[in-house]
């Protein structure tokens, strides 16, 4: 596993912190843009070493270990599984995709405006692929100034409530995590989650620990009853602070639960299930709901992004297979389309100068192509066969229905409701009159060139994600099959459980109980 | 004896001496006093680096050297020399009364400088009144302000009750465990089953040095003091003392042993007085005062390292006073930079603040970021290597109330930069407020350099770590 190679981690954290150094230089905003636009797709060159990632393992690769602070038991620990490599990919992705929408709704403050995203994108990095706990903080908590900025400098007219809301919520979210992870040190000896992962903690232990860490990541997420600073902060945000924090951010709290909270805390994962997963259907239902009833373009999308995220919790904690698949899927598939939907809600914001629904009709007539991109990305977005989230959805409710055929069936009316609230302003949009677009430019080239790509990828991964699950399944199977056996293990053992479930096991069972002579 | 033992102490006298003899040749000294104080405090800070690995044991065993004393002493003395370039040219300090102003703030940190070093309780006693006497007088060297003499009256008469209180305390721990020296009391029950007296007189004595450290419930001088001294003197007066106090907490800190009713009420204490800090900042309006609050605070963080009462306790205390030196300081750099004409700075002042200095306002975000405790700065890592230390130390729930106070913190420091980045007054740019004026580049690199160093250090802590062990 370890081999000395290349440190291409190190790399893509440090690559667009150093990209900052040359907008010192810069004058005109035209330079900063180019530099800008160059950089991140620059950034994606040393992404293409990840390709080396060996499939079909459930290791850790590319990682790199340097001691950090040792007396504190601090180290430099990074790496990818199965399970980050997408979210790196994904984060890679969306970065020249930012810096292209925000071409030319950017307009004061350039220059701040992309070191603060090209710290942001740098955070990001650091997030999916530490695998220290502190470090993991340290690059959690560094999300948050970027983003602030991007939402209170550069977003609309409810900027400076909308960013404060979001930093408050998230912040006192995630406050605790740090003594998560530091009771988690002295209890397991050690920050490496590798190490952590083999350690087994008490139900008690866990308890506490999965109560504090799945606070910060439904924040994050967000997942009801914790999302009401989302609207706020998706709608207000410049249209690739949106991109950015709904395509990857709102993964950093899927991905704390599958990278911390399943393997770490795995029987308080299990006991918490329940309670995590009628949270998430309530998400998908009352997201699908409230975004019926919005009339403003971004409100909308933020919303559905609500529901989507609330299927990716309910995958991951299905705990089968399908589930854990289907969420994954899910988190790289929502990235695209709601980035990209955002995009075009940004696009159109440049036209019509705003975001409500009554200011974008009849675009049909005016703006073919555009609409065209706009009903391609809706059909993606409620799960349309053929789309890439349809993969994802299906996966998540066939392991829905294999859990509990309860889960299942309530699920399911949230992909019927996604249908209906993304169908309604896409009908108003393409038909509605009286028109608004007469004079409208249909899609200028630098559109064509953001779109298009996210567009094939799409129906790539819609059509054939074979090469997407081949990478992701060793990870979470090695994850599902951890949880299994420790779980069997615990229940054997803590008394509390098993007089709380119903099939009685006999207290001197066979099932390799720990201490068993 | 080795006198090169003492060194910096040394040294500290020598330029007490220096200003002595300069404020009675010359009364119109202030030019004289630019050329050479400066660099003298550099030099300072350059003798204290090289003497951090000294060890000894001076006067009849009162006074150690080891590694605490001595980047503590390494830790003051930079933090003198920040506050003499942060207060040479200040606006609101008479010229002739330049030379009496830093002899008191120079003797100030001298005392506090043996202070660091003493391990016995009248010598801690003796240098405690020496650092305090000499901060008196600073406190009303503002020109024509009567917020300062009343300031300067509350922190005397305040610190004045501190003191006698702990007195008052060490003459139970006399009667009580006859002895003075902290090695043998170390030993010594400290129970109040054990013996009443003694721990009542060990939480005196220390009340003494929770004045100096602004801790709850000694804490009521701190925001008067703060918004009635001048700028500069308040920064020295944020900063300095409570290192001094924190070595010498340090010293108390093997005392403290999970469960003793000394280490619950300090525990307690800790819990009050930063979240009382956090909260009662969150309505200031006034710069000052706020960072006045804040200080309440920190305070409390500072004593989680305290009463963790291990080894790692006190490395991640002494590392989160060096980081408290420069956040603070990185703060009151902008403050006093951007204040016209030495007044009180309101946060409205700072509206524009992006537009006019982009450097300061960098700075003051760095520093207000640090202070929450938000990576990757050294606000953070200290926060962090304090709270790992106190965990499994009998007071988990005080570990918790410190994490979630970083949630009500937030607001307050992030209202620094909401004020300096976000808003807008709807006043148009006006070329007189341009760069210039509020702070030559000089200026304006030291503030930068103060706030590479929060993130230097939050990024790569070992060199601190590597002085203090």
């Amino acid at each position: 596993m370890i081999e000395p190679h290349f440190p291409i981690l190190t790399c893509l954290i440090l690559l667009p912190l150093l990209g900052c150094v040359p907008f010192w230089f810069m004058k005109t905003s035209r330079a900063i843009r180019w530099w800008a636009f160059v950089l991140s797709l620059a950034e994606m060159m040393p992404g293409l070493y990840l390709l080396r990632f060996e499939m079909g393992t459930a290791d850790f690769q590319f990682v790199e270990s340097v001691p950090w602070v040792t007396d504190w038991g601090l180290q430099y620990l990074l790496g990818v599984d199965g399970i980050s490599l997408f979210m790196v990919a994904l984060t890679l992705l969306i970065f020249p995709f930012c810096v292209i929408c925000s071409w030319t709704s950017i307009k004061g403050r350039v220059k701040e405006f992309h070191v603060s995203l090209f710290i942001l994108v740098s955070a990001l990095i650091g997030v999916f692929s530490a695998l220290d706990l502190v470090l993991f903080y340290l690059f959690w908590e560094a999300v948050l100034i970027p983003t602030y900025l991007l939402i209170a400098l550069w977003g609309g007219n409810g900027r400076d409530q909308a960013a404060l809301k979001f930093i408050l919520y998230t912040l006192a979210g995630s406050a605790l995590l740090l003594v998560a992870i530091i009771a988690f040190r002295v209890e397991g000896g050690s920050y490496a989650i590798p190490t952590l992962m083999s350690r087994s903690f008490s139900f008690r232990f866990q308890q506490w620990m999965f109560v504090i860490m799945a606070l910060a990541f439904a924040v994050k997420v967000p997942l009801f009853p914790f999302h009401s600073w989302m609207p706020g902060a998706y709608g207000e945000a410049p249209v690739a602070g949106s991109i950015i924090l709904s395509a990857v951010m709102a993964k950093m709290g899927a991905y704390g639960f599958l990278r911390l909270g399943l393997p770490l805390t795995p029987d308080a994962a299990q006991y918490f299930a329940p309670l995590l997963i009628a949270m998430s259907i309530c998400s998908i239902l009352y997201g699908g709901l409230l975004a019926f009833a919005q009339s403003d373009l971004k409100k909308i999308i933020a919303y559905s992004s609500l529901g989507h995220m609330g299927f990716v919790v309910l995958g991951i904690f299905l705990f089968n297979l399908n589930g854990v698949q289907g969420a994954l899927i899910q988190m790289f598939n929502h990235g695209i389309t709601t980035g990209s939907l955002f995009a075009v809600a940004g696009f159109l914001y440049s036209r019509s100068g705003s975001h409500n629904l009554s200011r974008t009709l009849g675009l049909g007539k005016f703006v073919p192509v555009f609409m065209g991109f706009w009903g391609f990305f809706v059909f993606a977005g409620f799960a349309f066969p053929g789309t890439n989230n349809f993969v994802g959805e299906f996966l998540i409710l066939a392991g829905a229905f294999e859990r509990n055929l309860w889960i299942g069936a309530l699920a399911v009316p949230g992909a019927l409701l996604a249908a209906a609230y993304m169908l309604r302003p896409t009908q108003k949009m393409a038909w509605g009159e009286p028109a608004t677009a007469t004079g409208w430019r249909d899609m200028i080239p630098r559109e064509w060139v953001s779109l298009v790509p996210m567009a094939l990828l799409v129906l790539y991964l819609g059509l054939a994600p074979t090469l997407f699950l081949k990478v992701i399944n060793p990870s979470l199977k090695h994850m599902i099959g951890a949880l299994e056996s420790r779980g069997a293990m615990t229940l054997m053992v803590d008394k509390n459980i098993l007089r709380t479930s119903n099939n009685r096991v006999p207290f001197d069972g066979n099932a390799g109980g720990g201490g068993h002579p | 004896m080795n006198i090169m033992l003492l060194m910096p102490e040394l040294f500290q006298l020598l330029m007490v001496a220096a200003l002595f003899v300069q404020s009675i040749l010359q009364k119109e000294g202030a030019a004289q006093l630019k050329k050479w104080l400066p660099w003298a405090a550099a030099l300072g800070v350059i003798v204290c680096y090289g003497s951090l690995a000294q060890n000894g044991l001076l006067f009849s065993g009162t006074y150690r050297l080891d590694n605490l004393s001595q980047f503590f002493k390494m830790t003051v003395s930079f933090g003198f020399f920040l506050a003499v370039i942060n207060g040479i040219n200040q606006p609101l300090l008479e010229k002739e009364k330049k030379c009496d102003y830093f002899l008191f703030m120079a003797l100030s940190a001298w005392g506090l400088m043996i202070l660091c070093s003493t391990v016995e309780l009248i010598s801690i006693y003796l240098a405690l009144e020496l650092a305090s006497f000499s901060l008196f007088p600073l406190v009303p060297l503002r020109t024509k302000s009567g917020r300062a003499a009343e300031a300067s009256v509350k922190y005397m008469f305040i610190g004045g009750v501190a003191t006698t209180v702990g007195l008052f305390g060490f003459s139970y721990i006399l009667a009580a465990q006859h002895a003075t020296n902290l090695q043998q009391l170390m030993h010594m029950p400290w129970t109040w089953s054990h013996s009443p007296m003694a721990v009542m007189g060990l939480i005196l004595f220390l009340s003494g040095l929770l004045f100096k450290l602004a801790f709850f419930p000694f804490h009521f001088w701190a925001p008067d003091v703060y918004e009635g001294a001048g700028n500069e003197t308040a920064a020295y007066i944020a900063v300095l003392p409570k290192v001094g106090a924190v070595a010498v907490l340090l010293r108390f800190s093997p005392f403290l042993k999970p469960g003793l009713e000394v280490t619950t009420i300090l525990a307690l204490l800790a819990a009050v007085s930063m979240t009382y800090g956090n909260l009662a900042a969150l309505l200031q309006k006034d710069v000052k005062r706020l960072l006045g609050y804040s200080a309440i605070s920190h305070a409390g963080y500072l004593m989680v390292g305290v009463v963790a009462g291990t080894p790692m306790g006190a490395e991640a205390a002494a590392f989160y006073a060096f980081s408290y030196v420069l956040m603070n300081f990185a703060c009151f750099w902008v403050l006093c930079r951007e204040s016209k004409d030495g007044k009180n700075l309101m946060l409205k002042d700072l509206i524009g603040l992006w537009e006019r200095s982009p450097g300061l306002a960098f700075v003051l975000a760095v520093g207000a970021m640090a202070l929450v405790g938000l990576p990757p700065t050294a606000g953070f890592m200290g926060k962090f290597f304090v709270l790992s230390a106190a965990w499994n130390r009998g007071c988990n729930w005080l570990v918790v109330i410190a994490a979630a106070n970083v949630a009500i913190a937030l607001f307050y420091y992030l209202n620094l930069v909401r004020y300096a980045y976000t808003k807008a007054d709807g006043k148009p740019f006006e070329p007189s407020r341009s760069p210039t004026e509020s702070g030559s580049v000089w200026m304006v690199s030291v503030g930068l350099f103060l706030a590479a160093l929060l993130i230097l250090f939050g990024i790569l802590p070992n060199p601190i770590l590597r002085m203090f062990s």
